[in-house]
Order: structure tokens, then sequence, then C-alpha cells
């Protein structure tokens, strides 16, 4: 059923027209699944599926003193990136915790692109334009465009093949290209959130459906919400709402490989440091549950016999392992990996291991 | 998209059906209901033995999207589960009127049946719900 006060992407035809199942996310209409999340979710791992990403925010800060804004707004360091390098980075608050976790795109010296979560848009806009000196400009061109997450070991040959561009496979992670794609101006960036190979592209709103379309023909299967999540926890990326707020630092949450405590000063970096030097008292794990397959979910606890050591952030069946997979803040004394745990899943304990975040997959 | 309801099954509104064969009832989650739930991972089922009343819980079916506890139809004694479906659990998503079902129930009072809706009831309520 769709609901009429929620946004829609320009790709919503084309869900209903598949018979998506449409939920509200973050205020939009968007598929949870088209055949079933599972079988979805397998397809990306075995060979190419496709995510409307375009509920994302995209905006475009252009002008003298951008990228000194985004330096000093951003944990990683801007000044790292050459023009068509894009980096994944943090907006943190003054007190270190994480506003959103985002991918800024550097087009030239003073231009970028930056993707921002769909629940923090309008935060995200705020707080930039809050900070931004009159000489910089940001555009939201989230409503002009579409997104397309383009997943799985077939993806590069799928778009390169489509948008005639062989060199598209020779773009390095993180990097993307500006080109055309049947005729419409796309940013092909080589980016993912499932743990494969693939792209994440931008194309002009009123090409999207056409582009999506001719992406199902080459043999992209359609992914829900539902299978981007679980592809997202078996990979170990954090996601905004559950490990990552505004009250969390990236040093509990393991993200401090995107966090460039030389580069100069940005907002948050003193909390951020004291933390670091400290140590946080928690710690985010992956958690694996072998021989269980009742689901762990956000805000289940999570015990040492019977002391309670933390709380699931996320958790799934892990499609690939057919078996529970979470993350979790745990206490730093039982965050070591192999540290056998327990998670009460309603009346009962279920058998849980920590494991780094990033082998959820292998687990 | 229209579910399958079969004609000589009874349903409760809760979307279990019962298959009644002599004085045992079996018991399952309508089609309705496995496909409301997406992709099944577990089942929690009662062992033989336990006696239920009518409204019972029973056990819970558990997906990757969402937790469903599963009610007892008609009272009596669960006489056999189907355990073996535990660790292959899609199947009560593939056939959840045969391979899919649930337990066996000797039942203690078979008028129980008659409070029960038919296929043409129950579709109603399915339709009520849609998706």
């Amino acid at each position: 059923m769709s609901d009429n006060n929620l946004l829609k992407t320009p790709l919503h035809a084309a869900h209903l027209a598949l018979k998506a199942r449409m939920v509200d996310f973050a205020g939009w209409d968007m598929p949870v699944l088209y055949t079933g999340i599972l079988e979805e979710a397998r397809a990306v791992r075995a060979t190419v599926g496709l995510f409307d990403i375009s509920h994302m925010g995209r905006i475009h800060l252009e002008g003298s003193g951008a990228t000194a804004l985004l330096q000093s707004l951003t944990t990683n360091n801007v000044e790292d990136l050459k023009p068509s390098e894009a980096q994944y980075s943090l907006l943190t608050n003054p007190d270190g915790g994480m506003i959103d976790d985002i991918i800024i795109y550097r087009a030239a010296g003073e231009e970028y692109w930056v993707v921002i979560n769909a629940s923090n848009a309008q935060k995200d806009i705020d707080w930039i334009t809050q900070h931004m000196p009159d000489s910089v400009v940001l555009e939201d061109w989230s409503s002009r465009t579409a997104m397309i997450a383009v997943q799985g070991p077939n993806a590069p040959a799928v778009v390169a093949e489509l948008a005639i561009s062989p060199s598209l496979k020779e773009l390095k992670r993180f990097q993307y290209h500006q080109g055309d794609l049947l005729g419409a101006s796309t940013i092909f960036c080589r980016t993912g959130y499932t743990g494969e190979d693939g792209f994440e592209i931008i194309v002009p709103a009123e090409s999207a459906e056409e582009i999506w379309n001719a992406l199902v023909a080459a043999g992209g299967v359609p992914c829900g919400l539902g299978a981007r999540d679980a592809l997202r926890i078996e990979a170990g990326y954090p996601l905004y709402g559950h490990e990552i707020d505004d009250t969390t630092t990236p040093v509990e949450a393991g993200l401090m490989w995107v966090v460039d405590l030389n580069k100069p000063v940005f907002t948050g970096h003193e909390r951020i440091r004291a933390v670091k030097t400290q140590g946080a008292a928690t710690r985010l794990v992956g958690l694996t549950l072998p021989s269980e397959r009742l689901v762990p979910r956000q805000g289940f606890a999570v015990y040492s016999g019977d002391t309670l050591v933390g709380h699931v952030t996320s958790g799934v069946f892990s499609p690939m392992r057919s078996h529970g997979v979470a993350m979790a803040y745990i206490a730093k004394e039982f965050a070591t990996t192999g540290t056998a745990l327990q998670i009460e899943i309603r009346s009962k304990r279920a058998n849980a291991v920590v494991v780094p975040k990033k082998s959820l997959l292998q687990s | 998209m229209a579910n399958n309801i079969p004609a000589n099954l009874k349903y409760a509104k809760t979307h279990e059906w019962v298959r009644v064969e002599g004085d045992i009832a079996v018991i399952g989650i309508s089609d309705h209901a496995q496909d409301s739930l997406g992709d099944i991972v577990y089942l929690d089922l009662p062992e033989a033995g336990r006696i239920l009343a009518h409204g019972d819980t029973f056990g819970e079916v558990e997906s990757v999207k969402a937790v469903s506890e599963i009610y007892s139809p008609v009272s009596g004694e669960v006489v056999e589960s189907n355990t073996g479906i535990q660790d292959s659990t899609e199947i009560v998503n593939e056939q959840p009127y045969l391979g899919g079902w649930l337990i066996k129930v000797r039942m203690s009072d078979a008028s129980e049946l008659d409070s029960l809706l038919s296929a043409e009831q129950y579709a109603e309520v399915a339709e009520a719900e849609g998706h």
C-alpha cells in the first residue's frame, strides 16, 4: 500500500510495477523487498543487485572556502582528496558525537558533492549551512537526481557495458567518474554498502526509470532495504541510529580510521582526542551466533553469565551464513575477539562469540 | 496478490489453519501469514505431550523482518511437532499447507471447530488486512 504523505523517489513507479512491498523509511515510501530478503541478498553476493538509494541526500558545495568548511566540519582529511576521488567521513558535533556518516566527493579544488543519510538530511544541511561562509553555495540536488547502487561481483561489468565505457572497470574503490549512461549525465562512483564490488551512480531524475529498467534487463536483481540492511550488517558497516549517533564518538564506534587527528582542528576534536587517550569504556564489535536461528535485534541485552555487558545495535539472520549475526556495543573487558557471550532473545539466551565486525561474513 | 486459501481447511482469525484427520487437528500458518512475515528463519515448537487450551500460544515464528506468536485454534494434547523442518524453515514459506505444517493436536473438544472460520470467511479477514 502506498501512503500519499510519504516522499517518493523518481523510481517509485518502477518499484510498484515490480510489485515491491513498500514501507515508510525516514518519511520515504521505499521498497523493503521485491521477492524475498534472503534471495535478494544472496543475489548480490553471487551476481549483481540493484538498490534505489535516491532517498539519501545529495548536496553540492562550491565556492571559496568550501575545502576549509569541510575540513572544519568533518573528521577525515579533505586535503587528501584529489579531484574525482571520494572519501568516507563523519560530521561531528562539539562533544565529538557523530551527527552523520557521509561520503564526500571532490569534483575540483573548491567543488564537492556530499552524500548524506535520508534520516539526517535536513539536520546535516542545517548544520553545514550554519557554519558556511557567504562565499560557499550549497545546493540540494536530492530531488533533481536519483541514486542507484549496483552491487555484486558482476556489477562492474554490467555498468561498464551499459555505459559503453570499459575503462569504468579500472576505477579504484572510492574513485569516481563523471560520464554518460544512456545519454544521461551520470556520476559513477566505485563505492557501496554491501561488502561487494560495485558502483553507486547518480543520474538525472528524469532518466532514472529508463536506467533502472536497463540495469534490470542486464541482469540486475532489484533489491529492497531489507536486503541492503542484511548485507551491510554482514559486512560490518555502521548505520546511523544503530551504531552511530549524536552521543557516540568515533572511538567507541571503531571509526578512528576516518578521523585524522593530525589535520587542522575540526569540530569535536578535543573530545575525540580525550576519549582516545583515556580509552573508550565500550567498543563496537561483531557477534556471531553460529548455532542459532533466532534473530538478534537492536536493543537486545548482551550478557556474560549474569553480568550485563552491552546491547545489540543491529542484527540479522545472515543470508550467507544462515545463522544470526549482530553488532553490539560491549564493555571493553568483554569485547576481546573470541569472548563467549549470551544475547537475551525474548525468554531465551542465545550463545554468541565476539568477532571483528569485518569478519561477520566469514564467522 | 491473492494468497492461497484451501477450501477444505478451517482457519483462525490469528492466521492459523486446521486440517481435521479424525480426532487429530493438523495445524499450521496460512499462506497469507507466511507471505506477510517473509522469509521464515526460526520456529519454536512445543514438545509432544503438551496440553493446549483453545487460544494458547504454542510457539513462535520468526522471519528476517518480524516475530509472530502462534496460537492453538483447538484444545487438546500435542501428539507431534514438525521439528524436522526447524533447520529448513523456508518450507513454511514454500508449502504452508503441506510440508510446512507445525503441530498435530489430539482434540479434546471437537465442537471448537465450529467456531473457526471457513475459507470464505478467512479470505475476508486476510483481504481486510491487505499487506
